[in-house]
């Protein structure tokens, strides 16, 4: 059985089909690439499996079960995370805040625990802010330390792209949805998250549907790449394939002009 | 082009445009104070005997300030500083003579002119303050100099050197304290025994002598030199050097000596002083609260008055002999567990459908849950059950075994609402710090972001309303057993508005800020209907606390006391600026060893 599977999704604002007749079913363990021209429907694509748009009609099903009609918090509970295109952290939360507050859903304690400092509350403390340490040291040094206080408006651009991650990945997802992780990067910093996204998978075991629009990032990572065109999926299959196929060329670059014949 | 004109200043050269501007600014907002009535109102209060009333000081620091500000000149750095000389006197002398020519033309307006209709202050009463008491040409003879020179005096504070200014401000500031605190500080002297004192310095008719005004200003003036700057080095030099454990131990100390003086100080302090403590406390216990609300969660709750309302009618209704329809007399502490329930029911019953507004509207159905809750208690259809407009009365006094709290006794009120604001500190404190805390920060900052990382926040909302309705209940309680009467009139909507003020004013998501704010707010100009320290002041005080707010919105938006992080919100730019000066070097040279 696959992780996610998708059965004719369709969205529809107004009267523009965002998406429609989408099939999409993606393997535990698998890295699959969406890619498309912009306006394609892929960030919609996203929005409906985390919840925060409503399909029209179709069946999302994660794990064997229907995702329809859950709020996103319940969706992030089953074991969905994503991150968004345009950086959308905890501007004024602390690092190590932004990825703590990310633990809720995997958490319990509440005011009783809290008011009388009980042992499970500090233990659930110790486990968070351990684990947040822990998720931010996978990018290496540069959001631990004094880095941990800062408030996240204070990162670099690359930074609070990684932190997006971070506290995605803090959520204990299974499926990790990234919306064009290394948009606006550098080639040195492209190229170490390219790596780092392989590593996602080897070391912590997401699965991960990953939207780009830089080429190499799509080849390097991607098991499969799908291609969406106007909310339909026009090409499937490895990047080689779907690289050449003519289809996939026409909606990058428009139809050749026929020779005169 | 402003560059040049700032540093080729000639001596003489005067900014025409910015004294126009400035001295009618001047002119109006004495105008205006006139037709408020402050003058009028305060002349009873003589501040210093047979020379000043606080009514005329009211007109009397407007040329002051301006006359401060008209000549003050903002530096910029890398720009040579502009000369300061008699030019800038001049143009504090010229705004205040602006502001003096608008008394003496509101002096033949009152004269010739009947306004009253619309102004109930174009009264001959003022004429005759203005004028004092003799013809408009002495009027204007008096008002012109006196404009004129306080002008050049506000504008000369810039010419000092930094100590005689600091000297001149500790001697005004200590001596306007002195003089509008007479109440208090007779009361306090009384309590520690020092009657002499006040004798010395305030006269039998009230007001300070002229004696003992010249004799505390040479004191208060050299106060500066004495201390001059010890403190704060001091305070400085504990902060950068002591080490972590020092100071925990020492915060510790400071801490049970702040707790001892609060304990021990009532007793000291006569019952004007004790009865406005409670009143704090009361306000404070509200702000608390809705600080929750407000400053952690970020849910504007406009109605917040109506969770102070349950508390008081619970308890009304389960202590008083007097309740009209179901009365069981239990022992407050019963009707406290009973408040913590109807709290929470109210939490939850408000909180429910606004759950998914956010701002603006949020705020809106908040204002109307809390007059419909207001209505309620004054309904004819709840009359039956909860009085109707005359309320219930006959709330008995708290019984707690040897303790008796009731309103007679302002002291036993204070402790009793002090227990409950240590209950409502330690919450906060320790809610802020939680997985609760986090989550309604993340809400705060972005609602949806929040929700897709696995946030319920239907459920972190709820907890924020139920916690803020059940502290303020408890506030509810005590002013209900405190007072003796629940009316409906007790609760309008100004309480909501002036504790949201005073969250404000102190600092959101503060709870130092907090507690300063209802000092300030609550204290010296009171709440909604109880007097504060200036109770002279009660007619304006809405006028005072517009006024602040206004101020406070534009120079400090963070409030009195913030936390570090409003304080980074609202001054983004310059955190981001320190930032990058301090740590751009290490950023650079980790990059640059990655490359490598």
């Amino acid at each position: 059985m696959s992780l996610l599977e998708i059965h004719n999704l369709q969205v529809t604002f107004g009267g523009l089909d965002a998406l429609s007749n989408l099939d999409f079913s993606i393997e535990e363990g698998e890295i699959v690439s969406v890619i498309g021209p912009n306006g394609a429907g892929k960030t919609t694509f996203f929005n409906t499996i985390s919840g925060m748009i409503p399909p029209t009609s179709g069946e999302i099903i994660f794990d064997g079960e229907s995702v329809l009609g859950l709020d996103p918090n319940q969706i992030t509970e089953m074991g969905i995370a994503r991150t968004f295109q345009n950086v959308r952290l905890f501007p004024n939360m602390t690092v190590l805040e932004n990825v703590m507050v990310s633990q809720h859903c995997r958490t319990s304690q509440l005011i009783i625990g809290a008011l009388f400092q009980t042992k499970a509350f500090k233990q659930e403390e110790k486990e968070i802010r351990e684990r947040s340490e822990e998720i931010l040291g996978f990018f290496g040094t540069r959001l631990v330390g004094y880095r941990l206080d800062q408030p996240a408006f204070a990162l670099s651009y690359a930074n609070r792209r990684r932190l997006e991650i971070a506290r995605a990945m803090a959520t204990q997802p299974r499926l990790l949805l990234l919306d064009e992780p290394v948009a606006g990067m550098n080639p040195i910093e492209t190229a170490e998250l390219t790596g780092l996204i392989s590593r996602l998978r080897d070391e912590w075991g997401f699965t991960i549907v990953i939207i780009e629009h830089d080429m190499k990032v799509v080849r390097d990572v991607s098991d499969r790449v799908v291609v969406l065109d106007h909310g339909v999926p026009i090409a499937q299959g490895a990047y080689d394939e779907v690289s050449t196929n003519p289809n996939v060329i026409e909606a990058y670059l428009g139809r050749p002009v026929e020779a005169k014949s | 082009m402003m560059t040049t004109n700032l540093t080729l200043k000639k001596p003489f050269e005067l900014n025409w445009k910015r004294i126009l501007f400035w001295g009618s600014i001047c002119a109006l907002s004495q105008v205006f104070i006139c037709l408020v009535g402050l003058p009028s109102e305060l002349n009873r209060r003589i501040l210093i005997e047979s020379t000043l009333s606080l009514g005329y000081l009211f007109i009397l620091w407007v040329p002051l300030l301006f006359g401060y500000v008209v000549s003050k000149i903002v530096k910029l750095e890398g720009i040579e500083n502009p000369k300061q000389g008699a030019a800038d006197l001049l143009s504090g002398a010229l705004t205040g003579l602006l502001g003096s020519l608008g008394l003496v033309l509101l002096m033949l307006g009152i004269d010739n002119l009947d306004m009253r209709d619309p102004l109930i202050n174009w009264n001959p009463k003022l004429f005759r303050l203005l004028t004092f008491e003799n013809s408009i040409s002495f009027g204007s003879l008096v008002w012109i100099p006196v404009g004129v020179g306080l002008g050049t005096v506000g504008a000369s504070l810039h010419q000092m050197s930094s100590q005689i200014r600091k000297m001149t401000a500790y001697a005004m500031f200590g001596l306007f304290s002195f003089a509008v605190l007479e109440d208090v500080i007779g009361d306090l002297s009384e309590g520690f025994r020092l009657e002499w004192l006040s004798d010395m310095i305030y006269a039998k008719k009230g007001g300070m002598t002229v004696t003992s005004t010249i004799v505390l200003a040479i004191v208060l003036a050299l106060l500066p030199l004495l201390v001059q700057g010890k403190f704060k080095k001091t305070v400085d030099r504990y902060r950068s050097e002591a080490k972590p454990e020092d100071k925990r131990r020492n915060s510790v100390v400071l801490f049970s000596i702040v707790a001892v003086l609060v304990l021990v100080l009532p007793w000291f302090l006569g019952r004007i002083v004790n009865e406005l403590l409670a009143n704090v406390g009361l306000f404070l216990l509200l702000a608390l609260g809705l600080n929750i609300v407000v400053g952690l969660a970020g849910l504007l709750d406009l109605g917040y008055v109506a969770f102070f309302a349950v508390g008081g009618y619970t308890t009304a209704v389960l202590t008083s002999p007097n309740s009209p329809w179901f009365s069981p007399e239990t022992h407050f502490g019963i009707s406290l567990l009973v408040v913590v329930v109807m709290a929470t029911l109210a939490g939850l019953l408000i909180g429910a459908p606004v759950i998914r507004m956010r701002g603006d509207y949020l705020a809106i159905v908040t204002l109307g849950f809390g007059e419909i809750i207001r209505l309620l208690f004054l309904s004819d259809w709840l009359k039956p059950y909860l009085g109707g407009s005359q309320g219930i009365t006959n709330i008995p006094a708290i019984d707690l075994g040897p303790w008796e709290v009731r309103g007679a006794d302002p002291r036993s009120v204070f402790y009793m609402v002090l227990g409950f604001c240590v209950l409502a500190i330690y919450v906060s404190w320790r809610l802020q710090g939680s997985r609760l805390g986090r989550s309604w920060m993340a809400i705060r900052e972005d609602e949806s972001v929040a929700e897709v990382m696995g946030i319920n926040i239907v459920n972190s909302k709820l907890m924020a309303f139920v916690v803020g309705a059940v502290l303020a209940s408890f506030s509810g309680a005590v002013l209900a057993a405190k007072v003796g009467s629940v009316f409906p009139k007790s609760f309008e909507i100004l309480v909501s508005i002036i504790i949201l003020v005073v969250v404000i004013v102190g600092g959101m998501g503060s709870i130092t800020g907090v507690m300063v704010g209802s000092l300030v707010l609550i204290g010296i100009l009171g709440g909604p209907r109880q007097p504060g320290l200036l109770q002279e002041f009660q007619n304006f005080k809405l006028l005072i606390y517009g006024a602040l707010l206004v101020f406070m919105m534009l120079k400090r938006p963070e409030g009195l006391v913030p936390t570090a992080r409003r304080t980074r919100e609202l001054h983004q730019e310059e955190y981001l600026q320190d930032a990058w000066l301090g740590d751009d070097e290490s950023e650079d040279r980790e990059e640059v060893g990655e490359q490598l």
